[in-house]
């Protein structure tokens, strides 16, 4: 691919932490979402855990709030192009969701749904041992609605488009099938590091 | 709505180049670029591009833009918002020029376009324009163009590009600055939209994140069902 007549590029001292294609976002949190942005109240809310499991569970606000809580510090990517370093989120890691679910031995991918029908498909692998969260909490205060408040996934280890906002259901399949940006024309995974952003890459 | 957010088709891109054909500047903040894309594919109105820019270690920045063309004009429409301290947007208003040769990819994105069939408005804010206008020149090709009400937000006539085109195509223009003798300075309000949404099926909001809320809340005030709008924001939010 040809270089770019004038562009050096600003680099900004993030080598190793930022992954290919990607910039600093800065203080900044941009907000990139397909759907209007819901009202979901928290009396009214809940998350289940579902499909290949050996027990169906869904948890009210008040009762995922009883589960151990767990906090996130770290950086997140966008397929956008945009890294946020140093974030801090609070929730539940997902192993303790699934461990009360206990997912059946053919069970190998989730389907991850939203309240407004936002649907993102990852394996189970990428969703345990400690590599993904259900938050409600940004830097210490309640996840705001337009950043899929009152609670959204959270997989910093993939692009953010993984990490569905307004989550309300796990769905664990035995196999694989595409959400819905990775029906758009986004990869399957999306892993930042091997810029797995569109389908081809 | 014709469809629901869980049926939207695949389409694998590859990257490509484009050469810049025609450059300029139509309000103070933004840069049109009109492009030659190599082994360029169809679009539909609303979808996207990827601009990466490459230096000579390899080094590369990408963004993603809307497309403003429509599908019969020979040049892919750009119309890019220089951002400060933009490391892309800077370089493509400031240093690109007539001739060099971009690194692309697309189009990008089935949810955010329009079937060219569907009654639909647009509510569209700075340049958020550019999707309302690749739709509006669709419609006007086909002749369809009472499918599609377009209304425009921005500060002033003369920082918002598009204006006049978009205003002979019969959209709504709204001054949040001016005042205009017909219509004081100010956000569009439900009396102004309601008459708009008459017939319509679905509502597209493209913006920054502070106009999507205000646009989105405002839709939802008319009575429009959350499912019938789609949405794409772009910017930081507050």
């Amino acid at each position: 691919m040809p270089v770019t007549r004038g562009f050096l590029g600003r680099r900004r001292g993030h080598e190793g932490r930022l992954p290919p294609g990607q910039y600093d976002t800065g203080a900044g949190w941009p907000v990139l979402t397909a759907e209007a942005t819901p009202v979901v109240d928290t009396a009214s809310w809940s998350l289940s855990v579902d499909g290949l499991v050996e027990r169906p569970t869904t948890w009210s606000w008040d009762e995922i709030h009883q589960l151990p809580a767990s906090t996130y510090v770290g950086d997140i990517h966008c397929v956008t192009a945009w890294s946020k370093f140093d974030v801090t989120f609070k929730g539940v890691s997902v192993d303790e969701l699934l461990d009360a679910a206990g997912p059946l031995p053919d069970a190998a991918y989730v389907m991850v749904h939203s309240s407004t029908g936002y649907t993102t498909n990852l394996p189970l692998s990428d969703l345990v041992d400690g590599k993904a969260w259900v938050v409600w909490e940004y830097d210490g205060k309640p996840l705001s609605r337009q950043h899929g408040g009152p609670a959204r996934l959270l997989v910093p280890h993939l692009y953010f488009w993984k990490s569905a906002k307004w989550v309300s259901r796990l769905e664990l399949m035995a196999h694989d099938r595409p959400g819905f940006w990775e029906r758009n024309g986004y990869h399957d995974r999306g892993d930042p590091w091997l810029e797995q952003r569109y389908q081809g890459d | 709505m014709s469809e629901s957010i869980d049926d939207v088709r695949a389409l694998e891109t590859t990257w490509t180049t484009g050469r810049i054909i025609e450059k300029d500047h139509p309000t103070p903040t933004t840069v049109r670029l009109r492009m030659h894309v190599e082994d360029r594919r169809r679009h539909r109105p609303g979808q996207h591009y990827l601009i990466r820019l490459r230096a000579p270690d390899d080094y590369t920045a990408q963004r993603s833009y809307s497309i403003a063309s429509d599908e019969d004009d020979p040049l892919v429409e750009f119309l890019i918002e220089r951002l400060p301290d933009g490391e892309v947007s800077e370089f493509l208003a400031d240093v690109a020029e007539v001739g060099d040769v971009l690194e692309m990819r697309g189009p990008i994105g089935r949810w955010f376009t329009w079937d060219t069939t569907t009654p639909a408005l647009c509510l569209v804010g700075g340049t958020g324009v550019v999707p309302a206008v690749a739709m509006a020149r669709a419609a006007r090709r086909l002749g369809r163009s009472s499918l599609l009400r377009v209304v425009a937000v921005g500060r002033s006539p003369e920082e918002l590009a598009y204006a006049e085109e978009l205003a002979r195509a019969g959209a709504t223009l709204a001054w949040t600055r001016t005042d205009t003798g017909e219509r004081p300075a100010g956000p569009p309000t439900v009396d102004e939209l309601t008459p708009l949404l008459t017939g319509t099926e679905l509502a597209f909001v493209c913006g920054s994140a502070r106009f999507a809320a205000f646009a989105e809340g405002l839709l939802l005030d008319c009575g429009v069902q959350p499912g019938a709008i789609r949405v794409e924001r772009f910017g930081p939010s507050g």
